[in-house]
């Protein structure tokens, strides 16, 4: 069943493979049928900006951009960020919240204060019940690899995409899998796939949610 | 075929299917992309200009020997290239010509949010604005075509949400303007001065004729496919364009919309049409009141700017907000924001990268406590704390006549200019010029980081290669400055702190003309990521004197472990980020700072 509209927020890091991830996000989204845009929002090229992609999926879709309040699944890759955008989500939207600490500039060598996990966690209790938190570095580590943390990450939203029935039914692990297949060097596309599934484990198995 | 593009890929996809054979560009964000996408396709020439106006000049050159071109440009890029497109206006064309503007509300990456649809009017010619991708494309074709019915220039114009939102394209095929396949036209060059020689004789005699064809657009307007009305309830009648359009479709699901795909000249009969049809009439545009302004003066009670504002850009939530506020839409239509207690999070301002070869300079001008005249690049970011070592930035080229001004008048500080490699080619080189004519003397700090780095690394005619992969001739920096007369010359690398503060001293003492050329590439660029070695701090001999913060580095952290004597955090080196530029280690007193040992080899 096509839903009339889903609405997806990516924050994070510039470097952390954001707008790969928002590539198959969307195109996950065509591939399943509904009409799809995507909007990259995110400044110059140095290292370490922050960067946000809008994504959306739907019956019609005109605007590329959504509106604050109105994010249905937030893919945050890093905390401080996930909390920057944590007002952009929808009351009871469901968030993937990647513990990954990245500090700015601002905190490594100015006197700001970066949150603790607790902040984090209390903050996002306050709009969701659905905030699910995952070790997406840790986990990409194990594999040898931390750059694939992204694709850990889209593999984990599958999972919890296809649990909560937020898409439909015709979406599947396989879908995923053929539009990441598509977007990454052969080189790179075993351990791609492995760090997919990986990452659906994750979420299967519990181990996302108690990561710490 | 439907692929999923870009604004800007679609504007390429769109120029190609046209049949256009030449491109010429200078990068800028939003428009990068368009060039480097069109630069890709089978039968075509596509370059990087040194600046916006050359890029315009070699279009126009192009279109006048009758094949299809175009020039794309961020919004101020056309600011440079202004004067050309005047003339264009007045001479028109032989093959079709479209100047891209993509322009940038919310000044996403740039110094204003100017409405170049101003600039369309201003130079008399037509401007379509497309709503998506698939408009961006098919548009880039419409505006090759109208430009060669009416023999006029056509502004193609975007913003950054078009440019850079990815939405569905049918694609089309090639059309090759001339059968031969070459998509040369058989005709020669023109040899008529009365139309491409514009000495005021002749000019006296080409207005009239551009504005009897904007007259003529105008009629074409009534009737363009791009224009059009979307019926809907008579209490409400919306006038937009562009992404915008988008927003109100999203936003109002029962108003009356008139879709302008072209945005001057206006069809003024359909307007006072879709006027009489709505109680109330409302603009829907992003930045300057454009079309309502237009509206005004046909006599027409239109509303616009007074509900939705002239800075920043739109989004649907924004739309809908203001709309309540201004009666359109009921107060039921309101989305709450979620209610949260966040706290104070901290900023993540652009910083130069690890590794960057700017900052050992910027550190050193800081140091020397010189006013600094900046330029457009990375390197603005100089302008940052702890390095704090811009005080002017205007615009491209702008530094160096800005530092030379303020010595004349009389400003008893010696100026610095910095300027970047690809910017020195922009608008430098004249700037230099004038300081070597007019003798003052400003140091100017070149800052060569062999490429044009902002923008996502394009060549520039420093890096021998062009932008469709061929080497070229590398225009050297250094025999150039000399060339226009300059006496103290000095090219450093990059990462030679004490070399660069001794070069700076040297020329705060001279009273004439310096140059000095900071060479090394860009740490991200693949020659600059070869040399990437990561450096480690020596707990045992760092004291937590914190000199190293003060160069802005993100890799270079507050460490948990304190210094027993002073009670200080010490420094911790993050090994993902750091390059080993070994600007830090040089500038440590203690010498603690030196290259990883790796154990495992």
């Amino acid at each position: 069943m096509i839903k009339d509209m889903i609405n997806f927020l990516l924050v994070g890091v510039g470097g952390q493979g954001t707008l790969l991830a928002s590539d198959v996000l969307v195109n996950v989204g065509l591939v399943a049928g509904y009409q799809a845009k995507q909007a990259e929002v995110h400044g110059m090229s140095q290292r370490g900006g922050s960067v946000t992609s809008h994504v959306r999926w739907g019956r019609v879709v005109y605007s590329p951009l959504v509106g604050a309040g109105e994010v249905d699944v937030m893919l945050a890759f890093e905390k401080a960020e996930a909390l920057r955008n944590l007002r952009n989500l929808r009351p009871g939207g469901l968030a993937l919240v990647n513990l990954e600490t990245i500090e700015p500039i601002t905190v490594t060598s100015g006197g700001q204060i970066y949150p603790d996990d607790e902040r984090l966690r209390k903050a996002f209790a306050q709009v969701t019940g659905q905030a699910v938190y995952i070790n997406g570095g840790g986990i990409a580590g194990k594999l040898g690899n931390f750059r694939v943390a992204n694709v850990v990450l889209l593999g984990a939203l599958s999972a919890l995409m296809e649990n909560r029935q937020i898409a439909g039914k015709n979406l599947n692990a396989d879908t995923w899998l053929s539009v990441i297949s598509e977007r990454v060097p052969p080189k790179y596309l075993q351990l791609n796939q492995k760090a997919f599934q990986v990452g659906r484990q994750a979420v299967n198995g519990g181990e996302a949610d108690t990561v710490e | 075929m439907i692929k999923l593009l870009s604004g800007n890929e679609a504007v390429a996809r769109g120029a190609w299917e046209a049949g256009v054979t030449v491109a010429s560009a200078y990068p800028g964000t939003p428009s990068t992309e368009i060039l480097e996408n069109f630069a890709c396709f089978p039968n075509v020439y596509a370059e990087w200009a040194p600046n916006e106006k050359v890029a315009m000049d070699v279009a126009i050159g192009a279109a006048y020997d009758g094949v299809r071109a175009f020039a794309a440009m961020k919004h101020v890029g056309l600011n440079v290239a202004a004067d050309s497109l005047m003339y264009a206006s007045m001479t028109g064309i032989e093959g079709g010509l479209v100047i891209v503007s993509a322009d940038d509300p919310a000044m996403h990456s740039s110094q204003n949010e100017q409405d170049n649809r101003n600039l369309a009017k201003f130079a008399r010619i037509p401007c379509l604005e497309p709503s998506d991708s698939q408009e961006a494309k098919d548009m880039t074709v419409a505006a090759f075509d109208l430009g060669e019915r009416f023999d006029t220039p056509v502004m193609l114009r975007l913003t950054t949400r078009i440019c850079h939102s990815s939405t569905p394209v049918e694609v089309g095929e090639r059309l090759e303007a001339n059968p031969a396949g070459n998509g040369h036209p058989a005709k020669k060059f023109p040899r008529n001065p009365a139309k491409y020689v514009m000495v005021p004789g002749n000019a006296i005699q080409r207005h009239p004729v551009v504005e009897e064809r904007i007259r003529q657009v105008a009629e074409i307007a009534e009737t363009f496919p791009y224009n059009r009305i979307e019926p809907g309830s008579a209490s409400l009648g919306i006038i937009t364009a562009g992404v915008t359009y988008q927003y109100a479709k999203e936003v109002f699901s029962q108003a009356a919309i008139l879709r302008l795909g072209m945005t001057w000249p206006l069809p003024v009969r359909l307007i006072h049409q879709f006027a009489k049809s709505v109680e109330r009439l409302v603009v829907i545009e992003e930045l300057d009141p454009f079309i309502e302004d237009a509206v005004r003066l046909m006599g027409i009670a239109v509303e616009g700017k007074r509900i939705f504002p002239i800075t920043g850009e739109f989004d649907p939530r924004l739309v809908r907000e203001c709309a309540i506020q201004a009666g359109l839409l009921p107060e039921s239509a309101h989305i709450a924001l979620p209610e949260v207690e966040i706290g104070e999070l901290p900023a993540r301002p652009p910083v130069l990268c690890p590794g960057c070869p700017h900052r050992s300079t910027f550190y050193i001008l800081n140091k020397l406590k010189v006013p600094v005249n900046g330029d457009i690049g990375c390197y603005t970011l100089g302008l940052v704390a702890p390095l704090s070592a811009i005080h002017t930035c205007g615009c491209m080229g702008a530094g160096i006549g800005v530092a030379h001004g303020a010595i004349k008048a009389g400003s008893p500080e010696r100026h610095v200019a910095v300027i970047g490699d690809s910017t020195f080619f922009h608008t430098g080189i004249p700037a230099l010029i004038n300081v070597v004519y007019n003798q003052s003397p400003v140091i100017i700090v070149i800052m060569d980081n062999r490429i044009t780095a902002m923008t996502g690394h394009q060549d520039n005619p420093g890096t021998g290669r062009t932008l469709q992969g061929q080497k070229t001739v590398e225009i050297e920096i250094e025999p150039l400055v000399r060339a226009l007369g300059v006496k103290h010359v000095k090219t450093v690398e990059a990462f030679q702190v004490k070399e660069i503060e001794a070069t700076l001293k040297d020329y705060l003492k001279l009273a004439e003309p310096a140059v000095l050329i900071t060479r090394e590439p860009c740490a991200l660029l693949p020659e600059g990521r070869k040399r990437w070695m990561p450096l480690e701090v020596i707990s045992d001999k760092c004291n937590g004197c914190s000199l190293c913060f003060r160069i802005g580095c993100p890799a270079i952290l507050k460490s948990d472990e304190l210094d027993e004597r002073y009670q200080r955090p010490k420094a911790l080196i993050d090994a993902g980020m750091c390059t080993g530029c070994e600007i830090c280690a040089q500038i440590c007193p203690r010498q603690a700072i030196t290259f990883r040992v790796t154990g495992e080899q």
